[in-house]
């Protein structure tokens, strides 16, 4: 029997405000532990919560570039339960009335654009942060009452990379409306995953697990694949799939059990009555739609339409909003977008992979990136070169053209210079000479590379290629 | 609607309480005692009517994104039964 | 001196004839002299309120000018926060809790400088109607120390009947003010909810809870209330309103007036002896001018009901936060985690407390939900939309406040339902979330009775003109319990 999987995602991302969702300590990261607290946000007896509208403003924002419907009368609720980063013992959040509802994120597959479904999104607050160590678990707050949104999907995933372009694309479009930097490493980028199996060709669904743990989209993918590989074999031997909650361990690479639906919790959310309705107007949508700006799908197909750019490449450009806004500088700098497209997928990435770098840490400016390119077309350097130079930029975060002066890597195009150098190749390797006279052409790719050798690689190779074939004409 | 003492125990279980036996037994009966009251609200029509949230409907009782210097640090640990390092420490807690 | 109210006083002030120190040295003698029998305060800050005095005193002697309040000795309910002393809620579970901040309503007396003497004895976590309930001592009746002093701000009425505090505040989610003003002889009022910030006090039932003032009369009353209530942007549910000058209703007459008097509250269960109390204030409000019309409500029998759910499921949640953690009581011994959590709220919670949480838990729990919580919303809207019809027809509701005088303590501890039932004329108030005073209006048998006026939304100040009328005609108030 065949089988297929039945995934669904639910993401929680931190919101870029600079206060926390209910009092107005900071929301920065990494502050000495318990330091960005007060009675609100550590939960102490008489202290209330006041919603912070710029969370509003920007799970709104989310769920427009999501494609959700916005609903405009809402209100917050408790969720129960006990846990020591949970300085209430509830959290507020909201249940019966989430902020966005029923909207959707495109994802390329082999059969063609496929659209997932996104059931919900609303909006919360963070949990403290619980520090295991051998002699107990400690507790810091600073992260307690940071925003969050809960973006919830619909079970409209198939296989792990489905999941895995899914969160690709959802990291981009909240990272180009500025609502999360989706740092996974500093937890501003969670997710969950609910996966069960059917056999192919079923509508019903199966029993779902929830899986967490994940820590990086490669993580999220490997852990959905395990769990669709655990449950299919533990169905061919004639085993029940129990809903649970499991936890992926990367070192194993498995997914243990956490908790059965026999603990499961009892949440006893109801409407928290510290607070009041949340009412958005037909304005305030307007004015939040104004600020969206133009997001990954239309960059890709702007970039393939007005700049004649590969469909892989594009996709690749668009990926990463910060990305994006670098060629796009670059461009704007004078860069044709073919060269800067082709030396930001190359080199630019290239060099910050080897250095587990993102675009964010670079220091060559895109006005640098603009005028290494120009300096390559209008013949100051050669390729060679400017790969050199481009080693010592992203060293330096240096000027090109003060780069190529110091170290005096100007091309040279003075063909008498260039004469002699070959003349001064062909005399030092007579056999080289022989055999290209003797029909050996490759020979001649040998002295062009002596001569580029010699010259530093600082000769306009043209002109190389030109003169070896002359001066070997005349042997 | 009965309230056993099954669910007495799963409540406190939910609550984080615990009781002897003789209490079980007398919060069981206090429990079936005012659910007993309470189900007069079975016999209002609601129908057609909506939850009211609060006395009143109040709408946006909004902050604007504007930082506020956090509280002391001591100040707000003074009263923790254990805190260690400017953190507050609990039991090793197991996932 | 401590027979006298607080407009008495600051004429006294004014005059020149006492100053703060004097009065705040006497109100703690008062205290160190009768609290051991009535019980009223769990903690005083004799330092604390004699340094406010001296400088109250000091800036009547530069000639600054002060306000109305300063340099009166008051105490505050033990459930709203004052920074550096401890709020306990009579509860063992905060029994050392220091609190590091100032309750929105604490900061306003201070800027009113008030000399705040102390922190006054209650219902733990204001759960309860007789004040029988605190973790650490009975509060007694000053009109009869066998009695209940009524709950759960039992100390806070208690206190202002025994001259121990000219004025104090208390928190009223089911009729915490009302009832014990009644069963003690004194003024109390539950503001709209929403007049008065909770920022501070510590949540009991969030959507019910009103912090109050009591006063010896409705003249204090209207001053107390000019002082605490406003707009705090600390509370969501604080209303933008801007404060009304309710002294201006001071000295008002009423002819005219449009007084309801809603018969299902003089059903079954109201002694007679109070009802004829009752009965001869409504004449009297007749005979200065007011229109007295007989009303229906017939929702309010529901209230007591829907008052069980949301209040208990409300606390059950609020009080979560109580685990030994982060502050309060931690248990000794305990395995893990969850024992800590399970060992330390079983040993710090009382009796009482327990019960509402068990109550509110269930109600809130997988299943009952929609039986329980959503449709005691649902009856919510229907009581709230009673009243509001009722204010189409009327100025000003009037009631008993509680259907008995004091009570025997320990008459009713071993009965919950029973204990409710007290509460009964109060609670729908809450439910609706209009403004409500109790006023001195009679006594039975040496003890007190009280009337409640319920007014419209906001409307405190048809409550304060109706009130003040009353008094101006009758004695009541002026009556003070030979302790
Ligand atoms: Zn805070």
């Amino acid at each position: 029997m065949e089988f297929e999987a039945i995934i669904g995602l639910e993401v929680h991302a931190e919101l870029s405000t600079k206060t926390k969702i209910y009092c107005g300590c900071t929301t920065e990261f990494g502050g000495e532990q318990n330091t960005h607290c007060c009675p609100v946000c550590m939960g102490l007896p008489g202290a209330l919560p006041v919603l912070n509208k710029e969370v509003v403003t920007y799970a709104m924002k989310a769920g427009l570039a999501l494609n959700c419907e916005i609903n405009k009368e809402t209100y917050m609720a408790r969720k129960n339960y006990f846990y020591p980063d949970c300085p209430k013992n509830y959290q507020i959040t909201q249940d019966e009335t989430p902020l966005c509802t029923n909207g959707y994120i495109e994802i390329t597959t082999d059969e063609g654009v496929k659209r997932i479904g996104i059931q919900r999104i609303h909006i919360e607050e963070d949990a403290g942060k619980a520090l295991h160590r051998e002699d107990g678990t400690y507790v810091d707050f600073n992260r307690s009452g940071v925003p969050l949104i809960e973006i919830v999907s619909k079970p409209d995933m198939r296989t792990p990379q489905e999941a895995k372009m899914y969160l690709e694309n959802l990291k981009a479009i909240l990272q180009y409306t500025e609502v999360s930097d989706c740092k996974m490493e500093e937890g501003s980028l969670r997710c969950d995953a609910n996966v069960s199996v059917r056999p192919k060709g079923s509508t019903e669904f199966g029993v779902k697990t929830e899986i967490k743990n994940m820590n990086s989209f490669k993580a999220v993918e490997k852990a959905i694949e395990y769990e669709i590989k655990r449950q299919i074999e533990a169905i061919k031997r004639g085993e029940k799939i129990v809903q649970e909650t499991r936890r992926w361990d990367e070192a194993k690479g498995e997914t243990v059990v956490m908790r059965s639906k026999e603990e499961a919790h009892d949440y006893r959310y109801f409407p928290e009555p510290d607070m009041v309705y949340l009412v958005v107007d037909d304005a305030w949508i307007e004015n939040v739609k104004n600020t969206l700006p133009e997001l990954p799908d239309k960059k890709r197909a702007r970039y393939i339409s007005e700049y004649g750019l590969p469909e892989y490449d594009a996709s690749i450009l668009t990926s990463s909003k910060a990305l994006a806004v670098y060629f796009e500088d670059v461009v704007k700098e004078g860069a044709s977008p073919k060269d800067a497209s082709n030396w930001i997928m190359g080199e630019v990435l290239r060099t910050l992979n080897d250095r587990e770098m993102s675009i964010e840490d670079i220091k060559v400016q895109p006005k640098h990136l603009a005028k290494l390119i120009e300096l390559i077309n209008n013949g100051t350097i050669t390729g060679t070169i400017a790969k050199k130079v481009f080693k010592d930029m992203f060293e330096s975060g240096d000027d090109p053209e003060k780069i190529v002066k110091e170290k005096g890597m100007v091309q040279i195009s003075d063909e008498n210079a260039i004469r002699d150098i070959v003349n001064k190749v062909l005399d030092e390797n007579p056999q080289s000479v022989a055999d290209y006279k003797a029909g050996k052409t490759k020979a001649m790719g040998f002295i062009v590379g002596q001569v580029m050798k010699a010259s530093k690689g600082k000769a306009n190779p043209q002109l190389v290629n030109k003169l070896v074939e002359e001066e070997l004409q005349k042997r | 609607m009965s309230v056993t003492i099954r669910d007495v125990e799963y409540v406190a279980k939910l609550a984080r309480l615990e009781f002897t036996e003789e209490q079980k037994q007398k919060f069981t009966e206090d429990l079936n005692g005012i659910l007993n009251y309470v189900e007069m609200l079975k016999e209002v029509d609601t129908e057609n009517v909506e939850i009211s949230i609060g006395a009143y409907r109040v709408e946006n009782a909004l902050r604007e994104d504007v930082v506020k210097p956090s509280f002391d640090r001591e100040a707000l640990l003074k009263n923790a039964p254990d805190a260690q390092e400017g953190f507050v420490k609990v039991p090793k807690v197991i996932e | 001196m401590h027979t006298k109210t607080i407009h008495e006083i600051r004429e006294l002030i004014n005059k020149g004839e006492v100053s703060c120190v004097e009065l705040t040295k006497n109100a703690l003698d008062r205290i160190n002299k009768i609290d051991d029998k009535i019980g009223a305060f769990l903690q005083i800050d004799e330092e604390g309120a004699i340094n406010k005095a001296k400088e109250v005193d000091e800036k009547i002697r530069r000639g600054e000018e002060v306000s109305f309040l300063a340099g009166i000795p008051m105490a505050i309910k033990d459930n709203i926060c004052v920074e550096g002393l401890k709020t306990t809620c009579a509860s063992k579970m905060l029994e050392n809790f220091v609190a590091p901040y100032d309750a929105h309503v604490t900061k306003l007396l201070k800027q009113n400088d008030a000399v705040i003497l102390g922190k006054l004895n209650m219902d733990e976590f204001a759960m309860g109607s007789s004040s029988e309930n605190s973790a650490f001592k009975k509060v007694r009746n000053p009109y009869d120390l066998e009695r209940v002093p009524g709950g759960s701000s039992g100390g806070s009425a208690a206190a202002v009947a025994a001259g121990e505090a000219y004025y104090t505040l208390g928190s009223d989610t089911g009729g915490s003010i009302r009832q014990p003003a009644s069963l003690c002889g004194v003024v109390g009022l539950k503001p709209t909810y929403g007049r008065v910030s909770r920022y501070g006090l510590v949540a009991f039932a969030s959507s019910l809870d009103q912090i109050g003032p009591f006063t010896k009369d409705v003249e204090d009353c209207a001053h107390v209330l000019k002082a605490i209530a406003g707009y705090d942007e600390m509370d969501s549910t604080s209303a933008k309103k801007e404060v009304e000058d309710y002294t201006k209703y001071l000295n008002k007459d009423i002819k005219g007036l449009r007084i309801g008097i809603p018969k299902e509250y003089f059903a079954e269960g109201l002694n007679d002896d109070v009802r004829k109390e009752i009965e001869n204030a409504i004449e009297v409000l007749r005979k200065l001018g007011a229109e007295i019309k007989e009303i229906s409500l017939p929702m309010s029998k529901y209230a007591l009901a829907v008052y069980y759910i949301l209040a208990s499921s409300e606390a059950s949640s609020n009080l979560a936060r109580f685990d030994g953690i982060r502050y309060g009581y931690r248990a000794k011994e305990f395995e893990d985690v969850v024992d800590l959590y399970v060992k330390s709220r079983s040993q710090g919670f009382g009796d009482e407390v327990k019960r509402r949480i068990m109550l509110g838990t269930y109600a809130l729990s997988a299943g009952y939900y929609d039986a329980y919580y959503k449709k005691a919303l649902k009856v919510r809207t229907l009581i709230i939309n009673e009243y509001k019809k009722a204010f189409e027809d009327v100025d000003v509701i009037l009631t008993p406040t509680s259907p008995t005088v004091a009570f025997k303590i320990g008459e009713k501890s071993n009965n919950p339902l029973e204990m409710y039932l007290s509460d009964i004329y109060t609670v729908p108030i809450n439910i609706a979330g209009v403004p409500a005073i109790s006023i001195p209006a009679g006594f039975v048998g040496g003890l007190p009775v009280g009337m409640q006026l319920i007014g419209n939304y906001f409307d405190e100040g048809t409550l304060i003109k109706v009130g003040h009328a009353f008094e101006r005609e009758t004695e009541f108030s002026k009556v003070r319990p030979s302790i």
